[in-house]
């Protein structure tokens, strides 16, 4: 296996979460597009570790990392969403012109 | 390196089968009409990627993937659309009408990010396949050299386990608060 096959893949998946934050109205869509470019980044980073084999697996913590603020960054998310939900009766993130002049 | 070679190695496989499921099923995360089977595609895109982390050898992270996303923050993307949209059927207007820019966007981001790193990495192989990492080389480096920003991400998950708990908390009104206050 060489490492481009991962990074390639990695690269996709990337571009795809890029799109769907482009192209989603829904605020919630839009929070998947995110974790879909994050896990790309998470699997560049066990990729790299593949290669590197560092002693103290740095790549893998690194994961780790990533993962656990990944997990906060969703429960505030969606905390923000549905107060936003409740008090615009819509969750479509072109409709919040609430902060635009 | 030829692609005979690169065929024949069983590792290859499995690769090329996970990597179908996961792009499949980002594609599928990101174009889906219906808001739950994007959730449902982002467990098979999510699946597939512990798949590939196992390839990786690194089984520690491939089973926090599955229990840390798939069993939490899934969970909690389902609560999220069932109650900010409650008819969960098929939804028209779910994207915008100017998915060609965002595509060329998308498209010309996975152009460069590939070439890049097909221009920096060539055919460098994988060091020690098949070689798994073991759970006590990460658990040392978390808790030996990575123990500061260990105990720092503890701080940001305990802040925003307090910070979702009061922005989503539904704030009594003054009447409301008087009348609690009377009981």
């Amino acid at each position: 296996m060489i490492v481009n096959q991962f990074l390639v893949l990695a690269a996709l998946l990337f571009a795809l979460g890029v799109y769907g934050l482009l192209v989603r109205r829904n605020a919630v869509m839009v929070l998947l597009a995110v974790e879909l470019m994050l896990n790309a980044v998470n699997i560049n980073l066990i990729a790299f570790e593949a290669v590197l084999r560092s002693s103290e697996a740095v790549g893998q913590v690194f994961a780790i990392f990533v993962i656990t603020v990944a997990a906060a960054e969703v429960g505030i998310g969606l905390a923000i969403v549905l107060m936003i939900f409740r008090n615009r009766a819509s969750a479509n993130v072109d409709e919040l012109n609430l902060m635009k002049w | 390196m030829n692609i005979g070679d690169w065929i024949g190695h069983p590792a290859n496989w499995a690769f090329i089968i996970l990597g179908l499921v996961v792009a499949g099923a980002a594609f599928r995360v990101v174009t889906s009409q219906n808001v739950i089977h994007a959730a449902l595609a982002l467990v098979a895109a999510l699946a597939g990627t512990a798949g590939l982390f196992l390839l990786l050898s690194a089984e520690f992270v491939a089973w926090v993937l599955v229990l840390v996303y798939i069993g939490a923050v899934i969970v909690l993307f389902l609560f999220g659309i069932m109650i900010t949209r409650a008819p969960t059927g098929r939804d028209v207007a779910l994207d915008h009408s100017r998915k060609a820019w965002a595509a060329i966007v998308a498209g010309g981001l996975f152009v460069v990010l590939s070439w890049g790193s097909l221009q920096a990495f060539g055919t460098t192989e994988l060091t020690n396949q098949g070689e798994p990492t073991a759970t006590e080389t990460v658990g040392l480096s978390l808790l030996g050299r990575f123990v500061i920003p260990f105990e720092a991400v503890s701080f940001v998950l305990l802040a925003a386990l307090i910070g979702g708990i009061t922005i989503a908390r539904k704030d009594l009104t003054p009447a409301e608060e008087v009348e609690r206050e009377a009981r």
